[in-house]
């Protein structure tokens, strides 16, 4: 377990040290909720990083990684816990088949800890020996209104109420992550628990540089095309403009193929990895897609 | 950790942090006494001469909405001026990017919240006591709006605020207790065992959760639309107020989400939020680009659960070309039902024969008019029917 960063340097550090390359900014927000020991909200596009900073986080202070993925009909059975029913009906059979007949004693036995079912919610209130542990609440706008305002509660206080076993409460603060895409607008109250943060694209050197760590076997002229062929595509009326996730598949898939520089074929063909939509590809064809390559040629991102 | 957090700072700092929240707020963020303390116990963790990090920290506390971030650092830089002799030591490291770039108009807001000197005082109105009788009011409900005077409108006011919106529901991957649910719940079937000493008296069982449709309004409130678009705010924002699933969106020559604004209780004071936040008000209109703004921007975040798009305007659109029957396209193919709404329809004989309606039409579910109160009441009747007919013949609907 390594101590949390003392400083917004030093988690500058901390996290380059693990390959994300990261803004002051995101560095002075993420020191600043280690420290208060308050949620971390992140918003911005797909594809900036907003994950992954959950993910270098665990490995780089050498805690668990607890990932809550969330989506349409999220309830709290599959999110916070669940009590195994199966296992308490057999219980409650071999009790009746021993000729027990204390009730409170029958109940006390068959809603105890061993029957509980934690999800990923009461997992990360659980004590660790590594220390807290990080929990990555992923997407939370995909989820329902309804779940929104039961986070409440876990996010504030770090705590659960299970009816019939009690009030379960985190010895120590989890550290959380919450990410948005923005498909819809979170709820004030629950941004209010957090510290908030919009996570933009990267500018060319930083991409440039997280392109060079992320795929060693690049060579400089093609990560300076392929950067500077990215930055400029999103400055192209698109309905969806490539992430810093795609740049790296990209950059991946043009190694692979043994690429050297741009050329509007090997463009043309690997297109897919930048672009999701039909109709960008469209749009980003034949003299369009030659002007944004002759571009990223003679200006490199450098 | 929290616990090497000792007492907030004092002392002039604190004084700063406090005024500048309280400008923020003037400016409109929403600022709570808790984020003042939390910015207080955050400064004491930051080296706050060091005038990024200063800045970044305020604005993970202060901001919690990506399109305050703007006035924030106007704000900012205003507020936390470089003061001649201190700049050196201010200004180790730049700002970000974001709070480099020049101030666009908003900044107006910002100076005028700084300046605390702003009168909010509208024309006063004269309220007078209008009731009709019942034949005055069948007149009413065929009456265009364009034709009424301000007595039949603060009247039709009154009856649009009664409307509700009876729910289309759909259905949900969720579960909630349902005696005739398909699906058995064990988890309460055993708790249910356990008050008759574990003898399953009864399976208790699980339903799906059907949940109100999602409605998207695109609203024009361009020069031509002037004497309906007040109404149609108003219809808005009482079906608005009803359901919690309704977006809204203003467009002339450009597109602006007033859903919020519509989300303040009183109408008045809703429609006064609307107006303040809308930069075009009956201006031209350009239905292309500001369409293609919305399926760039909102499309997918507001269109995801199978919404119904009430398109309202009256498709008079001068530079007409292939851009909009894309965008319409779009738009047509994201939602689950698109409705246009066009007050034109109210003349007898209307024919579609302005370019920019020939290209929209072919996109469109359904072309209803609105101009008048039965009309919106065949609307809301319209929305509450379930399950729509995806892509009826649009012309012989008109």
């Amino acid at each position: 377990m390594s101590k949390i960063p003392a400083s917004v340097d030093a988690t500058l550090d901390l996290l380059t040290s693990r390959g994300y390359l990261a803004e002051r900014s995101l560095a002075t927000v993420v020191y600043l909720s280690l420290k208060m020991g308050r949620p971390l909200f992140l918003e911005g596009e797909a594809g900036v990083g907003k994950t992954e900073i959950a993910k270098v986080l665990s490995t780089a202070l050498g805690r668990k990684l607890i990932r809550l993925q969330c989506y349409e009909g999220l309830d709290v059975a599959s999110a916070v816990y669940e009590w195994n029913s199966a296992a308490q009906m057999i219980a409650i059979r071999l009790a009746e088949a021993s000729g027990e007949t204390d009730r409170e004693q029958l109940s006390a036995d068959v809603f105890a800890e061993k029957y509980l079912i934690k999800r990923p919610l009461l997992q990360a209130l659980e004590p660790d020996v590594a220390g807290p542990p990080v929990l990555l609440i992923d997407e939370l706008d995909r989820a329902d209104e309804a779940f929104e305002a039961y986070l409440l509660e876990i996010l504030s206080d770090f705590q659960v109420t299970i009816p019939e076993f009690g009030t379960v409460k985190a010895p120590q603060a989890p550290i959380v992550i919450v990410t948005s895409n923005r498909t819809r607008e979170i709820h004030d109250a629950l941004k209010r628990r957090c510290l908030y943060h919009w996570v933009d694209y990267p500018n060319a050197e930083r991409e440039l540089a997280i392109v060079k760590s992320r795929v060693p076997n690049i060579g400089a002229k093609l990560s300076q095309q392929v950067v500077g062929f990215v930055q400029a595509l999103r400055e192209q009326d698109l309905f969806k403009v490539p992430g810093v996730a795609e740049t790296i598949d990209w950059a991946t898939a043009l190694t692979e193929l043994d690429a050297r520089s741009l050329t509007p074929q090997v463009v043309g063909d690997t297109l897919g990895a930048l672009l999701k939509y039909q109709d960008d590809i469209g749009r980003m064809q034949g003299p369009a897609l030659d002007k944004v390559i002759k571009e990223a040629v003679n200006d490199p991102a450098a | 950790m929290p616990d090497d957090i000792e007492t907030p700072a004092a002392g002039l700092i604190a004084d700063n942090v406090v005024g500048f929240a309280r400008a923020l707020r003037v400016a409109g963020l929403p600022i709570g006494p808790g984020a003042v303390i939390d910015a207080l116990k955050a400064m004491r963790l930051i080296d706050i001469g060091n005038r990024a990090d200063l800045f970044t920290t305020l604005k993970s506390i202060f901001v919690k909405r990506h399109e305050h971030a703007l006035i924030f650092a106007q704000a900012f830089d205003l507020f936390f001026r470089r003061a001649e002799g201190t700049e050196s030591m201010l200004d180790s490291v730049p700002l970000p990017p974001e709070a480099q770039k020049p101030p666009p108009p908003a900044s107006r807001r910002v100076q005028e919240a700084f300046s605390q000197s702003r009168n909010i005082e509208g024309p006063e109105i004269e309220e007078k006591d209008v009731q009709l009788s019942v034949s005055d009011r069948e007149v009413l409900q065929r009456k265009d709006f364009a034709q009424m005077s301000a007595a039949e409108i603060a009247e039709v006011t009154r009856a649009i605020a009664q409307m509700k919106l009876p729910q289309a529901e759909l259905r949900t991957r969720r579960f909630k207790p349902d005696a005739r649910g398909q699906r058995l719940d064990l988890r309460r079937t055993l708790r249910g065992s356990l008050r008759t000493g574990g003898e399953i008296v009864k399976f208790q069982r699980l339903g799906r959760i059907d949940k109100p449709a999602p409605i998207v309004a695109l609203l024009d409130i361009s020069g031509s639309m002037t004497d309906y678009t007040r109404l149609f705010l108003q219809f808005l924002h009482a079906i608005t107020d009803a359901r919690k699933r309704v977006s809204v969106f203003l467009f002339g020559t450009r597109l602006t989400n007033v859903t919020r604004a519509l989300r303040a209780r009183d109408p008045d004071e809703a429609l006064a939020a609307c107006s303040s936040s809308v930069e075009d008000w009956a201006g031209g209109t350009r239905i292309a680009t500001s369409l293609h703004n919305f399926n760039n921007l909102w499309g997918r975040r507001v269109l995801g659960q199978g919404a119904t798009v009430l398109l309202i305007s009256d498709g008079l659109e001068r530079e007409a070309d292939s851009r909009l029957e894309f965008e319409m396209d779009r738009l047509h193919r994201s939602c689950r039902r698109l409705i246009w709404l066009n007050p034109l329809l109210r003349f007898e004989g209307f024919e579609a024969k302005a370019q920019g309606i020939k290209m929209m039409l072919p996109h469109v579910d359904e072309f209803r008019p609105v101009h008048n109160l039965k009309s919106m009441e065949g609307l809301i009747a319209a929305l509450s029917s379930s399950q729509p007919p995806r892509r009826i013949d649009s012309r012989s609907a008109a």
